[in-house]
């Protein structure tokens, strides 16, 4: 059962970046089941579930990195469901993968020159505007990013990211083996990056923290929606149940009773 | 005074391999492709200038003109076809296929060439000459123009490597293809331009082998293979300069041999590869333990 | 023997597990009656007839062993040659030590096996890229060493010593009967071992080696053994090989050609499967016999043929067979009988 808005969402028009009837499949397991949403321009959209609820395997499938079985992505009215994850990014769909993976034998600046390659035409983002954003990267622009801290390297995923000059900015849980000081730190970012245009759908395992910067979530329990509406909209216990997938706002089970969805960790 | 000379040829030597090797390190860094037709590779380029000399009569050295743009877009075409289909279907397959493009190329060679032996230029001053330092020692002006031309190669891959856009993104390709793909790259292209480079640096080895020696279809993988994979192990994988290290070493041990026992030139070159292999796969330049 | 049991003598169980379909008494039987027919082969056709199966014998061997070293092992070895040349100076030495040439090849094959030990230790611990080539440097490296020594022949060879006193009829006989012995013991001894645990384990490494290191097999003693084995087996029949040819001659015994032979054979007729190499060879044999005046073409040919094969029927020839029939000559498998199930729907593979 979700709770959805429909109308009132922050940026008005067509939305930027529709998934429609989205089932993606990791060989014999059904990993996402027939998942719909829609993200309008400006807003921060976030996907939350726990681990194994298929967040990461949306976010990646809509990058390009995975085919889906059945559905379709759409980016500002067109399908880019059958394009390979390169023509995506020059397209306009740029993520920020989990793990940042980095081109470790490269150094910040080579990084950011990677990323700025196929970047799309008349963006505000160059690689000294990245440097702006980020104070110390100048100074160690020449350092190779093996050797930089976890925060320090999702600061250079992010710029790598931007310089390409994105539409959508896909945020693959920024905050993994990051203290919660660095996590604060980048998410604080986020306002200046949507300054410039941009739009952000990104995945959080803290749900704390994504309720913070999200303009709209989108809850996932084992491939399946569980709730889809804006933070100020819903309760914490709502959320709650919805990630867990507990009776009163998931799928049908007796009251008070944990329906047999409930999932270890 | 023989081993003197011995070593200094040995040394020279180095660069030839270090032409066979650098190419099967890019190949091998970038792709991760053991490309066991490497060799044969070499072979096919020493023929095309072969018959480009035979048929428009230029001076030795201008079919390199020819050859090395043609080899550099084989390289580009076979990437692009054979190989990436290969290296999605997994290692034992690319090894299958790089197997049976050797024995298509040899055989295919074997064909309509014989068996017979050819060389490049054979009269030529610059195959023929050499020069003295003092009395006793003599080293052959061929070997130290293939050396230099080496230098100037890995010279050059180096710059290339570091400063240029493709350069940057074959790294950032080899580091991780997949974020390279997240970053607008793709990747399959960038291995077609590692492959051209490999199969031009080949050809450069090619003519170069079929003018200090002579080229037969079975060449490839009979010395031109295991020559590269000795100089690019010893030296280290992931280094340039490394290849050029490896053939050196390669060829030191083999002149070596030779002085000890005229028919053991390639067995010491060989035992020299096998001690490293067991003792010190990551190579001789390579700071981290095996890989 | 049969290893079904008929529902009636026993409680209905939801599940059975059998190593085969069918009775396996049947198929027994059958393979029996075709080893005594190709026995019987000297006896019933020309010499030139048996001279190309012995070819043949030798191609099966060579491709059965590498298929249990690429197939279940995850060992691509390109340099199984070495153990080719090692079994047929082997059969040399020992023939000028006074051994007649088929007393010797047992002892080349263990010969091999012992060799192989060492061997292993050199390049046991390399991954895949290294460890090929380090195969293939090892069986050059040998077949340099072998050179040095004239008394062996040198460069060039040598025949083998210990053939007066037979006829020409039955040397070939002999020499024939030796590379059948020597490929039925080697399918034998394959089947065997594919069924016993270590093939359990080696089918699990097929599968997947970190599942299988990770639930306790032994992952890198079941690999030395295949190793040893294949030496053995590629050994022997380098021994056989040298018989045939009379001699031994370092450039044609340690050739690379042979990989290429074994490897192709194995890919075309489906990689991991007994059955597949059988079929390999087949297809082998006709190329060459078909396009034996034509040099070089036949390895071209199956050069191309193996790498569309390895691209586009990753299962080799059998493994097509195989999907449309779930038939297996060899079972080695596990059969998994649901109880309600038609006879024809209910089997499921493992």
């Amino acid at each position: 059962m979700t709770a959805s808005v429909n109308g009132e969402r922050l940026g008005n028009g067509t939305p930027l970046l529709v998934v429609r009837d989205l089932v993606v499949h990791h060989g014999q397991l059904r990993a996402l089941d027939a998942i719909s949403l829609q993200v309008f321009p400006g807003e921060v959209y976030a996907i939350i579930g726990a681990n194994g609820a298929g967040k990461s395997t949306l976010l990646r499938t809509i990058a390009g990195l995975h085919q889906p079985t059945e559905g379709s992505v759409l980016l500002d009215g067109r399908d880019v469901t059958l394009l390979r994850p390169e023509r995506r990014a020059r397209q306009g769909i740029v993520m920020v993968p989990e793990g940042r993976r980095l081109f470790g034998s490269l150094s910040v600046e080579e990084n950011l020159q990677v990323g700025a390659t196929y970047a799309r035409p008349g963006g505000s983002w160059t690689i000294d505007a990245v440097y702006g954003m980020f104070d110390w990267m100048r100074e160690r622009r020449n350092q190779r990013t093996a050797q930089l801290s976890g925060g320090e390297q999702q600061a250079v995923a992010i710029g790598r990211a931007l310089v390409a000059n994105p539409r959508v900015l896909l945020l693959d849980e920024l905050s993994l083996g990051l203290a919660p000081v660095v996590v604060q730190r980048i998410y604080g970012m986020l306002p200046q990056i949507l300054a410039t245009g941009l739009t952000v759908l990104l995945v959080e395992q803290d749900v704390s923290q994504a309720l913070r910067v999200a303009s709209h979530i989108h809850c996932l329990l084992e491939g399946r929606t569980t709730l889809e509406t804006r933070p100020a909209d819903v309760t914490a216990e709502q959320v709650e149940a919805a990630y867990f997938g507990l009776a009163g706002a998931a799928s049908a089970g007796q009251p008070g009773e944990g329906s047999d969805s409930l999932w270890p960790g | 005074m023989a081993w003197v000379n011995a070593i200094i040829q040995g040394v020279l030597t180095g660069g030839l391999y270090a032409l066979f090797a650098c190419g099967l390190s890019l190949m091998f860094g970038v792709m991760k492709v053991v490309n066991l037709a490497h060799g044969d590779l070499a072979v096919v380029a020493g023929y095309i200038a072969i018959g480009i000399i035979t048929v428009t009569h230029v001076p030795a050295l201008w079919s390199l003109l020819i050859v090395v743009p043609v080899m550099a877009v084989l390289g580009y075409a076979l990437q692009r076809t054979l190989i990436q289909s290969a290296l999605d279907r997994g290692v034992l397959t690319t090894l299958i296929v790089t197997l049976g493009l050797s024995m298509v190329i040899e055989n295919g060679l074997l064909q309509f060439f014989t068996a017979n032996t050819r060389g490049i230029c054979a009269g030529c001053a610059l195959v023929q000459d050499s020069f003295s330092i003092g009395s006793q020692i003599q080293v052959a002006w061929l070997l130290v123009v293939i050396f230099a031309v080496a230098v100037v190669v890995l010279l050059g891959l180096q710059y290339f490597l570091s400063m240029s856009k493709y350069g940057r993104l074959i790294r950032a390709v080899a580091d991780d293809k997949e974020a390279a793909q997240l970053a607008g790259a793709d990747y399959r292209h960038v291995f077609g331009i590692a492959a051209a480079l490999a199969l031009a640096t080949v050809a450069l080895g090619g003519v170069g082998y079929g003018m200090y020696s002579t080229l037969d279809p079975t060449a490839g993988t009979d010395t031109i293979l295991l020559f590269a994979f000795a100089a690019v192990v010893i030296g280290g994988l992931g280094s340039l300069w490394g290849t050029l290290l490896g053939g050196i070493v390669l060829g030191v041990a083999q002149q070596i041999g030779a002085q000890i026992n005229i028919s053991d030139e390639l067995l010491a070159g060989f035992i020299v590869f096998l001690a490293v292999l067991v003792v010190r796969p990551q190579g001789l330049t390579s700071r981290r333990a095996q890989s | 023997m049969s290893l079904v049991t008929e529902a009636s003598t026993q409680p209905a169980a939801a599940f059975r597990v059998t190593r085969s379909r069918r009775n396996v008494a049947w198929t027994g039987i059958a393979a029996l009656i075709v080893v005594v027919v190709f026995a019987l082969a000297p006896f019933e056709v020309y010499s030139g007839t048996t001279a190309i199966l012995v070819q043949a014998f030798i191609v099966l061997t060579l491709a059965s062993m590498w298929n249990l070293l690429a197939g279940y092992a995850g060992l691509v070895s390109v340099g199984q040659q070495g153990f080719v040349g090692l079994g047929a100076y082997f059969v040399l030495i020992l023939g000028l030590h006074g051994l007649s040439p088929f007393d010797a090849l047992p002892v080349a094959a263990i010969g091999c096996g012992v060799a192989a030990l060492p061997l292993w230790w050199l390049v046991s611990r390399l991954r895949s890229g290294y460890f090929a080539i380090a195969t293939w440097v090892l069986a050059a490296t040998i077949m340099l060493f072998i050179e040095r020594f004239s008394s062996i022949g040198g460069g060039s060879g040598m025949p083998l010593p210990g053939f007066t006193g037979y006829s020409s009829t039955l040397l070939t006989a002999y020499t024939y009967w030796a590379g059948l012995a020597v490929t039925v013991l080697a399918l034998v001894a394959i089947y065997l071992l594919l069924r016993s645990k270590l093939g359990l384990v080696l089918t699990a490494i097929r599968d997947d080696e970190v599942a299988a290191r990770s639930s306790g097999a032994r992952v890198g003693l079941a690999r030395m053994l295949v190793f040893v084995v294949a030496g053995v087996g590629c050994g022997a029949a380098g021994a056989v090989l040298a018989i045939s040819q009379l001699q031994v001659q370092p450039s044609a015994d340690f050739s690379v050609t042979w990989t290429a032979e074994m490897a192709f054979a194995t890919i075309i007729g489906g990689l991991g499967t007994i059955e597949g190499p059988i079929i390999g060879t087949v297809v082998y044999m006709v190329l060459q016999q078909t396009l034996a005046s034509y040099n070089a073409w036949y390895l071209i040919i199956l050069g191309l043929v193996a790498i569309l094969i390895a691209l586009f029927a990753r299962r080799g020839l059998w493994g097509l067979v195989d999907e449309r029939l779930n038939l297996r000559l060899f079972p080695v498998g596990y059969w998994l009988r649901t109880a309600n199930a038609d006879r024809r729907r209910g089997w499921r593979r493992a």
